[in-house]
């Protein structure tokens, strides 16, 4: 498909860094996925979709930053929803979300809520004002927070808020190194992670977002941890020329 | 049934993965390769590192795929342990290798070690590269003889359609010794967002692969079969058994398969268990369909 054209019609600002671009299109497709949104004369980048018709977006680079200049009645153009989705199952779940990683996550709480599942989510940023969808898990069921500076919840990391408590599935989305940490907590098999790497097509084609023979764009973004255990998740990435670098 | 002898390769079938697809990680063209596909093509490479094009650098249009990636590559220097990994396969494992001048590909051909070596002299949208290079026949010639000088596997050369005559082009790669030439490289294009104006490729215009480049191939690799003495591999379009079956009737002696593997990573199991009832049905062999559209 080529891309379609979205219009913006609100734009919010959810942290002084990340905000949330509604567009007049909407999209049929399962939490977990992700769009190519394609800032026209400058990039596109890959965008989980954190409702129907918006995606989330943080300031990091050339492109999030052009796209920040964005308001009201600007267009974009959206290629997608593309690749696998997390798969909700059980009926007792939780949820671990990291900074901006909350953005696929919030759709999944909503529906898992909606659904009559126990969610339980794990909410972490690097201070009070960068916690993404706060009211959208609390919505859904029960919230644990923390902080690096502890200026909300606990003082620390989010992987310091897992306890002992046995869960269905287990649900993650964050920085690789924090999704790496909950990775070596919790049972491979009940767990899946969103993963984020350097998307070119976006077809499952050019083996650009490999990890090792797994495309994230075709085959994941999302993928168990079972999976995720025997590859170089965690430890190793390509960058945009394919060289392997240290997460 | 479908194994054969190609430039002194053993394939156990004639169906190999293109460059550019699922080639920059060691595991990726071992899953292809552990999929059932008869050799497999790296990411073409080539001296430094290389981020390629802007995105989008790939889009999907009516009768096939866009795409202008922009040669992006971790360089030949950080390769090898990738083509180590995919050779585990027991799989044949082409290195595609791109320069600026003869210089650069006999740097790379001579210090990477691999079962074959793919000229890609047919890139049609890295400006100094490519088919900048792959549209002059003395420049094929020159290059085609360094990379020969340079190694002792086997060089392949891989043509653009971009030229007002590919044979010219092919016989040149013949002169400066290719074991084959590899027919064809995406065919120039360009898509424009109607909404906006603005050309879709980040580089603005690229190369049409897919379904609709079949036609063009197939000629060209029936151009080709005619004019040269060494064996043509066909590329272009293929996404099924009967596609491949076609270009070996045109006169490729293998094929390769690229877009198609988007949507079917087992597309080489697939085709091959395809072509080998097509073949008992027929009760053909693979040598007697070989260039069959000339003999009749």
């Amino acid at each position: 498909m080529k891309p379609v054209d979205a219009v913006i019609t609100k734009v919010v600002e959810e942290t002084p860094t990340i905000r949330t671009f509604f567009f007049d299109t909407s999209f049929e497709s399962e939490p977990g996925q992700f769009v190519m949104v394609w800032i026209r004369g400058v990039d596109e980048i890959p965008m989980a979709l954190s409702y129907d018709n918006a995606v989330t977006v943080q300031k990091v680079g050339t492109a999030t930053s052009a796209l920040f200049e964005f308001g009201e009645d600007d267009s974009i153009g959206i290629r997608g929803p593309f690749g696998n989705g997390f798969r909700i199952k059980g009926d007792n779940i939780l949820l671990i979300a990291g900074g901006v990683g909350a953005a696929p996550l919030s759709p999944l709480a909503e529906k898992a809520g909606l659904q009559g599942f126990e969610v339980t989510t794990l909410l972490g940023a690097k201070t009070k004002e960068e916690l993404v969808f706060r009211e959208r898990f609390e919505s859904a069921g029960k919230v644990m927070v923390a902080t690096d500076d502890g200026t909300a919840g606990k003082h620390g990391y989010v992987t310091q808020l897992i306890d002992g408590k046995d869960y269905d599935q287990i649900y993650c989305c964050g920085p690789e190194i924090m999704m790496k940490k909950v990775l070596d907590k919790v049972q491979p098999e009940k767990s899946q992670f969103s993963l984020h790497r350097y998307i070119k097509c976006g077809l499952g084609i050019c083996g650009a977002c490999c990890v090792d023979g797994l495309r994230v764009c075709k085959d994941g973004p999302v993928f168990t941890g079972e999976v995720l255990n025997r590859s170089e998740f965690g430890l190793y990435m390509r960058n945009e020329c394919g060289e392997k670098v240290k997460v | 049934m479908l194994s054969l002898a190609l430039t002194g390769l053993e394939l156990k079938n004639p169906l190999m993965l293109a460059a550019g697809i699922m080639g920059t990680t060691g595991g990726s063209l071992k899953r292809i390769a552990d999929n059932g596909a008869g050799a497999v093509i790296t990411k073409s490479l080539g001296i430094e590192p290389a981020s390629g094009h802007n995105n989008p650098t790939m889009v999907e249009v009516d009768c096939g795929y866009l795409n202008a990636m922009g040669l992006p590559n971790p360089s030949y220097k950080n390769f090898q342990q990738e083509i180590d990994i995919a050779a585990g396969a027991g799989t044949p494992v082409i290195a595609s290798i791109f320069g600026g001048c003869a210089l650069d590909f006999s740097e790379i051909a001579g210090v990477l070690d691999a079962d074959a070596f793919e000229l890609n002299v047919s890139c049609p949208h890295a400006w100094g590269y490519g088919a900048q290079i792959g549209t002059d026949p003395d420049l094929v010639e020159d290059i085609t003889k360094a990379v020969k000088a340079a190694t002792d596997a086997p060089v392949w050369v891989k043509l653009t359609p971009n030229v007002t005559d590919i044979i010219s082009i092919g016989l040149a790669a013949q002169r400066g010794g290719a074991d084959a030439v590899v027919a064809i490289n995406t065919v120039r294009a360009m898509a424009i967002d109607i909404n906006s104006g603005y050309p879709i490729l980040g580089n603005r215009f690229g190369g049409l692969s897919g379904r609709a480049i079949k036609p063009v191939a197939i000629k060209c690799v029936y151009d080709l079969y005619d004019a040269l003495k060494i064996p043509v591999i066909g590329v272009g379009g293929i996404s099924d058994w009967k596609d491949a079956i076609e270009f070996i009737m045109a006169g490729a002696r293998a094929v390769e398969v690229g877009s198609a593997v988007g949507n079917n990573i087992s597309i080489f199991k697939d085709i091959s268990s395809g072509m080998e009832a097509f073949l008992m049905e027929k009760e053909w062999t693979l040598d007697e369909i070989y260039g069959m559209a000339h003999k009749i």
